[in-house]
């Protein structure tokens, strides 16, 4: 039966996570901007809490890491399923409402984790529970395509030997391990990359330095290098097998799971500054009548009409997403969809809330800028905007890669 | 009751219908002698009263009788239940076989032949918002049905599709919002063999309408309300026997207490039809009706004439336009799919370039996204929460992607997309109605 309500069984638990956002990130937004680099340490308390909502059962998805596609739950047939999937995205959305830098942040939340729980044998989440784990998989010599990675894992008795450069990694300062995608064998291409977690605590691998960004300033962002790093064997995640039919799809299955979760981020984010917005607009004495015609009404209510059109688009997109994944259903066009929804809207909302608060929006005594500041990496990382289009028209008019380019 | 229907068994009884009823294939859709009375392109002013038929006044004999709610699930969920799946699937091929093919042709005389719309009244489409004890198909509110239902018939053909439509918005209208008098006197007749040609007219033609801001006005007299103004959009206006008008009520001249809907025959004294051929939509027959000190008794305030049952009803319309709007947009997805892929330009597939690739793209994930906004919409409506900004959502971005959906199509096939030798110019002219339109269809 067609429903789009939010699932009854998570209302509770997303009211809760709203409260957490507020309280915990909102409350702590501006400070970590301005301090870009210092360690949050409010979240160390947070993270506690959601690892003990996650032990006790209750805090279903209450992060990144709740993203794995579970076998033993067998689903009961015809009976449609609302499970981690979803939940972890209603929850990153209401995370970000408060702040997507703290967010990203949170100690074992990362998007490596997301990795762990997609792609992970069971002896492996076992292993890695409890590990904070970033995600490596950006070089200086390549962003979008992946299949160019240079990073080498050279196999060497019960070890493999990673040498390479790695770029763009968040949370790689703070987080105590960090998946990194590396190939095999360059020459047989995509199929032979394969994502190692490194313990951070291993000689050879070692955090280069942190950049400095237009947003996303609470969390950081690392060049990590490795140099001769002895990774063992067993922390390969997935087959160590190099399947040039299965190519890259192995790899690739991660960002079905994590691209929802990144259009999340832009829907929460979005929502917290049409919130403000809608509040600042309804003083300046502009009124929204959902049943009158945008344009009988002032401009700014149309404008902001249109803002709330898309930003539901982009919401319920990421929701479908989230949805196929916990009944098992093949979402990587639905996923990309949803990414390259919410990462362009995410984006044009936060900018024309700043020009619709004129300088109050553009100054710091208001979030407002910094949203618009922060939105702007979620069309970029976990794959652009112009990436997703390639996805969902390949997908959609059947072309290969080399067809399409 | 007797045979009483469980209401998840609406499926099976459209079904039956279906069933009795003359097969698919068998339409004959150019028989010209079939063709409605007027030519909308030639003729000019036209007195209503061509095909009138009395409704015989019955009285009340208590409160009228109301569609349940649909339970809250609880449940995030996009499968159509079996029910919807069963029903649309017979009205997705019966667009495909009958609605699309006869597009053309119904475009250019201006109506929708008389077999497509004896064909929908016998699949029982109106039927779908009458409550059963009324003779009807449902216990439950079926917003979802209908705009999943308006979508199938839009893929066809948006033309057609309104004209079948037309007449079920007036009997939801009725059903939702009458009182039992007038639920006894008029949905009879849709139920029947004979359904009655009926229109729901709300637009009115001036420059940023709003529908809560009515000129036509309905004044109290000694006897009842005296109408006056012009409405548009008006579905097969010729033809109609029964239309529900929105008028400002006044309880004297200048003292307005909000619109509200009448009920008019068409019989009544002072209505003028007067042919509207617009840009797109041809084959809906549009018309304005224009009603000069139109004379109507008290009873013919729909139901209790509510400013509230006004906006309810002004939302479900919108949200049967933007359904509309759906099945339209995923009807040029799917053509210019085809066509990038088998036009070729400098030696491959045009396909093959991302300036195309993407756009088609892009009118997949923008139509993904109103979708599932409208859906949210009708769920929420037949949910009897309130949907005022669901609605206002849905409108907004049928209305602004589906004409750039429109749009896009024409320029993806180039000069091809200008010709009529394609039907995406005809979709690019039916999607900008999405934007203007008010009243005639409902949910």
């Amino acid at each position: 039966m067609i429903n789009l309500e939010t699932p009854k069984k998570l209302r509770g638990f997303i009211k809760q996570a709203n409260q957490v956002a507020d309280n915990f990130l909102r409350a702590n937004s501006r400070k970590y901007d301005l301090a870009e680099h210092e360690y949050p340490k409010e979240l160390d308390l947070l993270a506690s809490l959601i690892d003990g909502m996650g032990d006790s059962g209750q805090g279903q998805g209450a992060g990144a890491a709740g993203v794995r596609r579970s076998d033993d739950d067998e689903l009961e047939k015809n009976k449609i399923k609302n499970g981690t999937n979803m939940s972890s995205v209603l929850s990153v959305i209401e995370m970000c409402w408060g702040d997507v830098g703290l967010l990203l942040s949170m100690p074992r939340q990362g998007l490596g984790n997301s990795a762990i729980a997609s792609v992970a044998t069971d002896e492996q989440l076992e292993r890695f529970k409890g590990t904070w784990a970033a995600m490596a998989i950006t070089e200086p010599s390549f962003g979008s395509d992946s299949a160019a990675i240079t990073t080498t894992a050279v196999k060497d008795g019960d070890s493999y030997v990673l040498n390479g450069e790695k770029i763009f990694v968040t949370s790689g300062d703070r987080a105590d391990s960090v998946v990194v995608w590396a190939t095999l064998d360059k020459s047989l291409g995509r199929a032979a990359i394969k994502s190692f977690v490194v313990p951070k605590s291993l000689p050879g691998i070692r955090v280069e330095r942190l950049e400095h960004k237009l947003g996303i300033r609470a969390s950081d962002t690392a060049v990590i290098v490795l140099e001769n790093c002895r990774v063992p064997a067993e922390n390969l995640l997935g087959s160590p097998e190099i399947d040039t039919k299965q190519g890259f799809a192995g790899a690739m299955a991660t960002f079905d799971n994590t691209r929802p979760l990144v259009a999340g981020m832009a829907v929460g984010c979005a929502r917290a500054a049409l919130e403000d917005i809608r509040a600042l607009l309804e003083k300046a004495g502009v009124e929204i009548d959902y049943d009158r015609p945008a344009q009988a009404q002032s401009a700014a209510a149309a404008t902001f009409l249109q803002m709330e059109a898309d930003w539901e688009a982009a919401l319920l997109l990421t929701l479908e997403a989230a949805w196929l994944a916990d009944n098992r259903k093949p979402n990587s066009m639905e996923a990309s969809m949803a990414k390259a929804k919410a990462g362009r809207v995410g984006n044009d909302i936060t900018l024309r809330c700043v020009e619709l608060a004129s300088t109050l929006g553009y100054s710091e005594t208001e979030l407002l800028e910094k949203w618009s500041r922060d939105s702007k990496i979620l069309d970029i990382f976990e794959g652009t905007q112009q990436i997703q289009q390639l996805i969902v028209a390949r997908r959609l008019l059947d072309l290969t890669s080399s067809q399409l380019k | 009751m007797a045979n009483r229907k469980d209401p998840m068994g609406i499926g099976l009884a459209v079904l039956n219908r279906i069933a009795s009823s003359p097969a698919i294939d068998k339409l004959g859709l150019r028989k010209a002698t079939e063709r409605a009375v007027y030519q909308g392109a030639k003729s000019g002013f036209q007195v209503a009263g061509a095909a009138n038929r009395t409704f015989k006044k019955r009285k009340g004999s208590g409160d009228p009788q109301r569609l349940g709610k649909t339970s809250d699930s609880g449940v995030f969920d996009l499968t159509p239940t079996e029910d919807q799946q069963m029903i649309v699937g017979v009205v997705e091929e019966f667009a495909a076989e009958v609605l699309r093919p006869g597009a053309d042709a119904a475009e250019q005389d201006n109506t929708t032949p008389a077999d497509v719309l004896q064909q929908t009244s016998e699949f029982g489409l109106t039927l779908l918002n009458i409550p059963e004890s009324l003779g009807g198909l449902s216990e439950e509110r079926s917003a979802v049905t209908g705009v999943l239902v308006a979508e199938a018939l839009a893929y066809g053909d948006m033309g057609q599709a309104v004209a079948c439509l037309a007449p079920a918005a007036v009997a939801t209208a009725v059903s939702l919002w009458g009182s039992d008098a007038q639920q006894q006197t008029y949905l009879e007749a849709f139920t029947g063999d004979d359904a009655p040609v009926a229109a729901l007219a709300i637009a009115e033609p001036r420059p940023l309408f709003d529908p809560l801001e009515l000129q036509t006005t309905a004044t109290r007299t000694a006897t009842g309300w005296k109408l006056n103004g012009v409405k548009s959009a008006v579905v097969r206006g010729a033809a109609a026997e029964l239309f529900v008008v929105s008028a400002e009520v006044e309880e004297a001249p200048g003292v307005s207490r909000g619109p509200g809907l009448f009920l008019i025959e068409s019989s009544t004294a002072g209505l003028t039809i007067q042919d509207d051929p617009s840009m797109g939509l041809r084959a809906a027959g549009l018309s304005r009706l224009v009603l000069t000190d139109v004379e109507v008794p008290a009873d013919a305030v729909l139901g209790d004439g509510s400013t509230d049952d006004y906006r309810e009803c002004i939302r479900l319309s919108r949200l049967a336009w933007a359904g509309l709007a759906l099945g339209t947009a995923k009807a040029v997805l799917d053509y210019t799919k085809e066509y990038v892929k088998t036009r070729e330009a400098f030696g491959e597939p045009i396909a093959y370039r991302q300036s195309v690739a993407f756009m088609v793209a892009n009118i997949a994930i923008e139509l993904e996204g109103m979708r599932l906004v409208t859906l949210k919409a009708a769920s929420r409506a037949e949910q009897g929460l309130d949907c005022s900004r669901e609605v206002a959502l849905a409108r907004k971005l049928t209305a602004e992607y589906g004409m750039k959906i429109g749009t896009d199509g024409v320029q993806l096939l180039g000069g091809h997309g200008f010709v009529k030798e394609h039907p995406v110019e005809r979709w690019y002219r039916d999607l900008r109605a999405i934007a203007v339109m008010e009243g005639a269809v409902l949910v």
